[in-house]
């Protein structure tokens, strides 16, 4: 983007967030659906910002595990909130990049002047997935149905062969290699030596702030109980390296296996959400302006042949950011770095660092880099929050918005989240 | 299980089987439907006609109440022929009777309460109303005047026991032989809320009316465009405070802890109002709620009203009772609220509360009468009551106009009540004058009552919300 065309444009700025707290998979929200889910997320937010009745410019959400009846998931949920009936709503759907992308979405529209604000988030629930009939027995259900004659439609149903009847279930695997994702991160694991302490070490720290934040009332104005969960369920404050040592790898084989349930991220349920508008829309109603939304960026890489990870994108979408907006990787004062798993994190940063990749895979004459570790996740991360897959995006903005306000005017964030598909979006942010 | 008052009261059989019936209470802004009939004890004009002219504020005109004397007794006979005196019947029911006694000084006085108030029951409608207004016994001089002041206490009490079918019988004392004489617009309030069916479940009530420097006229959207703030307004009778100050106009923040915020957003969005997760026992809870104001309204906003309503339980025989189950229930019932009223009083405080605002908070008859298993909940709640009768007793708060007052529900039907056992419930639902629960919302009237910036020289008091409880105090 050219600087006179960026000047043409407005800000469009974080005025808040609202999630429910993430539940473990079949756990406190085992019951609850993603219009259930996303709705609650909404009315909190409603509520937050006195907005009841109001008509927003729009409402754009996703869910990456989706029931067929929740085609339109965000309108209904819209139209189960308190906001008025004719803001307008549409879902989006990038994998765990979702939420980011409808934040970059509204953000855009709102900058371009197209709309005066807007809600951008996602919802997930592992445990209410959608279960779908086999292949088989789809198909000829399907057959059955166009059939013309009974003759036809008896026929078509006798096609119908036992192992047809076994229901298919949602995946967490890739459908071009079959690898799950798990799989796939211990390759990269290994590739980029990333050791089992390290894993542990920032799996630990991401439980003991998330658990510092919650203590310090740090989510006050960001999370809204539901179903009685008032804490991100999986949370741990009291684990510890040491005690994350003792868990088994599930993850990749053998000796060189370092990938275990705790430096994992579980599968979880959850929603997020983040209000952004432009200044004057946030200034009329006497709104706080968090943070100022700067500019995005979204890679893909081949995983497929193996020539890159399948969470490695973000690798490649950062610099081009940066370049883009001629910054350095060390100008940040907060990092998020979504923890898929520790190793996804602890990879990127090898990456950064590394004056071979740096030089052959992103074409750059010097590494980016390390960054300043105790900028990293300054307030837990997915491995403690959980990791509910279209709602990690609207967490991390709505945190790192409210961590920038805190430290001032100018203060910057980086995010940055990894998705399957080999993709990744990331995004900066300034403080207001 | 089903509700066996449910059952016994709804069912029509268990009426023909003499079952007593709960009446429905009038309730809201709706006068009586009959007259008000006014009567003067102790003079023509009761002392200097304040309680006529406060009437005529209202836009009332009073008839003149029949009184009772031997001379007047009319001759009645039954269906089987036999005959009895009874004093000349009101030609039709009548909605109340307010009875100026603030001219009694003597015991032949309390003879002419007696004649006024014989046909006026036996005339009131359901739902009707005896208000009684007094002096302060204390100012009111030789020793037979206060003990002429004092008996009115009694009758009106006791009157409050007699009634039937949801009428309510309540005393107001004012001042009128101090130097800061009740003048008909200071009174105007407290007659309005009296008459009105916002006062449904307040009866045997004694409530003092002072004065005040400028008392606003009663309006019925009393709160248009004011700030009202109320702590634990995400269920039960917090929701119901929310919703009546939000029809009365008033612009609404919601407090509740962040565990609550589902219920709390639920209550915010119906009423148009705005969510603010605070946990109260927080040290800078008040400057937090200051804050928010400030910011969302503006830097020169300032609260009109503070209702502190969040409270918990932890109920175990004080024998039983250790130093954590004690301190919880003390800290966020009491403690909190003295943080958050000192914070909230710094005038310099951008958000924190305006010049003539309102400290309103919901005590309990617990609080009056103590209860089995409460003792922590009994010393925050008799605690608030103390911080009441102090902050309305402050010179420099009566300065700014500023009033502080309680309320003190009884048995109210809540979600919680209803997990009371059916017997318990049961009895405490009958165990008072009007014979049925309270509704949240009764007690929410009260506080708009006292809220209201007419009850200026309404200040340091306790308001039963209790339907005259007849167990404890």
């Amino acid at each position: 983007m050219s600087e006179q065309s960026s000047s043409a444009l407005r800000d469009a700025v974080v005025v808040g967030g609202n999630r429910i707290p993430f539940g473990k998979a079949g756990g406190a929200y085992a019951a609850a659906s993603n219009q259930a889910m996303l709705t609650a997320a909404l009315d909190g937010l409603v509520a937050r910002y006195g907005l009841a009745g109001e008509r927003l410019g729009e409402v754009a959400a996703g869910a990456v595990l989706k029931h067929a009846r929740d085609f339109n998931l965000t309108r209904e949920s819209v139209l189960g909130s308190a906001l008025a009936p004719s803001t307008p709503a549409y879902d989006l759907q990038q994998a765990c990049g979702t939420g980011l992308e409808t934040v970059i979405q509204v953000a855009n529209k709102i900058r371009l002047g197209q709309i005066d604000s807007g809600v951008a988030g996602g919802v997930d629930s592992a445990s209410d997935a959608p279960i779908a009939v086999g292949e088989g027995l789809r198909k000829a259900l399907i057959k059955a149905n166009h059939a013309r004659t009974p003759m036809q439609r008896v026929k078509a149903l006798a096609g119908i062969r036992p192992g047809d009847l076994a229901p298919e279930t949602p995946r967490n695997a890739e459908p071009r290699t079959g690898l799950s994702m798990g799989e796939h991160q211990a390759r990269t694991a290994k590739e980029w030596g990333i050791t089992r302490e390290a894993q542990d070490e920032l799996a630990a720290a991401s439980h003991h702030n998330l658990a510092r934040a919650w203590d310090e009332g740090f989510f006050d104005d960001l999370a809204t109980g539901f179903l009685r969960l008032s804490r991100d369920q999986g949370l741990r404050a009291d684990t510890s390296v040491d005690k994350l040592a003792t868990l088994q790898p599930v993850f990749g084989k053998g000796e060189g296996a370092t990938m275990t349930a705790g430096n994992s991220t579980p599968l979880s349920d959850g929603a997020a959400l983040v209000l952004l508008s432009s200044r004057e829309w946030a200034e009329e109603r006497r709104l706080p302006a968090l943070a100022r939304f700067v500019d995005a960026e979204v890679a893909a890489v081949d995983y497929v042949s193996g020539e890159e990870g399948l969470l490695m994108a973000p690798a490649y979408a950062v610099p081009r950011l940066l370049a883009r907006q001629g910054l350095t990787l060390q100008d940040f004062d907060y990092y998020e770095i979504h923890e898929a798993f520790a190793s996804t994190v602890l990879a990127t940063l090898a990456a950064w660092e590394s004056e071979d990749f740096c030089r052959d895979r992103l074409g750059l004459d010097a590494p980016l880099g390390s960054i300043d570790r105790s900028r990293l996740n300054v307030n837990g991360s997915s491995l403690a929050a959980g990791h509910p897959f279209a709602a990690t995006g609207g967490r991390i903005v709505a945190t790192l918005s409210k961590l920038l306000h805190e430290k001032g005017p100018g203060s910057r964030g980086l995010v940055s989240i990894c998705a399957a598909g080999g993709q990744g979006v990331v995004a900066i942010l300034e403080g207001c | 299980m089903a509700d066996l008052m449910q059952i016994l009261t709804t069912n029509p059989l268990a009426r023909q089987l003499g079952v007593p019936q709960p009446t429905r209470l009038r309730r809201g802004r709706e006068l009586p439907s009959g007259p008000v009939v006014l009567a003067a004890v102790g003079g023509a004009q009761g002392h200097g006609g304040v309680v006529a002219d406060s009437l005529g504020l209202l836009g009332l005109t009073p008839q003149e109440a029949l009184v009772d004397t031997p001379g007047t007794r009319v001759t009645e006979t039954d269906e089987d022929g036999r005959t009895r005196e009874v004093p000349t019947p009101y030609p039709g029911k009548i909605g109340a009777v307010v009875v100026d006694a603030t001219a009694a000084t003597g015991l032949d006085d309390l003879e002419t309460m007696r004649g006024v108030l014989r046909p006026a029951l036996k005339a009131l409608e359901s739902s009707g109303r005896v208000i009684v207004v007094g002096l302060e016994p204390e100012s009111a001089g030789a020793v037979t005047a206060v003990a002429t002041q004092q008996a009115l206490d009694g009758i009106t009490r006791t009157v409050g026991k007699e009634l039937r079918k949801g009428a309510t019988a309540n005393l107001v004392r004012v001042d009128l032989l101090t130097d800061r004489p009740t003048t008909a617009a200071d009174l105007a309030s407290t007659l309005s809320f009296l008459l009105e069916g916002r006062s449904a479940y307040v009866s045997g009530d004694v409530l003092h009316v002072g004065h005040a420097a400028a008392s606003a006229a009663p309006e019925t959207r009393p709160f248009e465009g004011q700030i009202v703030v109320v702590t634990g307004a995400g269920r039960g009778i917090g929701a119901s405070i929310a919703e009546t100050f939000a029809r009365d106009g008033a612009l609404v923040v919601g407090i509740d802890v962040p565990a609550g915020g589902e219920a709390l957003s639920t209550v915010v969005n119906r009423i148009g109002g705005q969510a603010l997760q605070l946990d109260i026992t927080a040290p800078d809870a008040g400057t937090r709620i200051a804050a928010h104001v400030a910011q969302r309204f503006g830097a020169s906003a300032r609260i009109h009203t503070i209702v502190h309503n969040a409270g918990i339980t932890r109920d175990k025989l004080l024998v039983n009772t250790d130093e954590q189950r004690w301190a919880s229930v003390l800290e966020v019932n009491l403690a909190s609220q003295l943080r958050i009223n000192e914070q909230l009083l710094d005038p310099d405080l951008p958000g924190g509360l305006d010049d003539n605002g309102r400290i309103v908070g919901v005590s309990s008859v617990t609080g009056l009468a103590g209860n089995r298993g409460q003792a922590n909940y009994a010393a925050a709640k008799a605690g608030m009551i103390g911080v009441a009768r102090a902050m309305g007793a402050d010179p420099r708060l009566a300065e700014r106009g500023i009033t502080v007052n309680v309320v003190a529900p009884g048995v109210i039907a809540t979600e919680m009540w209803g997990k009371v056992p059916l017997v318990t419930r049961t009895l405490g639902e009958r165990m008072n004058s009007l014979q049925q629960a309270g509704r949240p919302v009764d007690v929410a009237e009260a506080i708009g009552y006292l809220a209201d910036p007419a009850s200026g020289a309404v200040t340091g008091q306790v308001v039963r919300v209790d339907g005259q409880l007849m167990l404890g105090a």
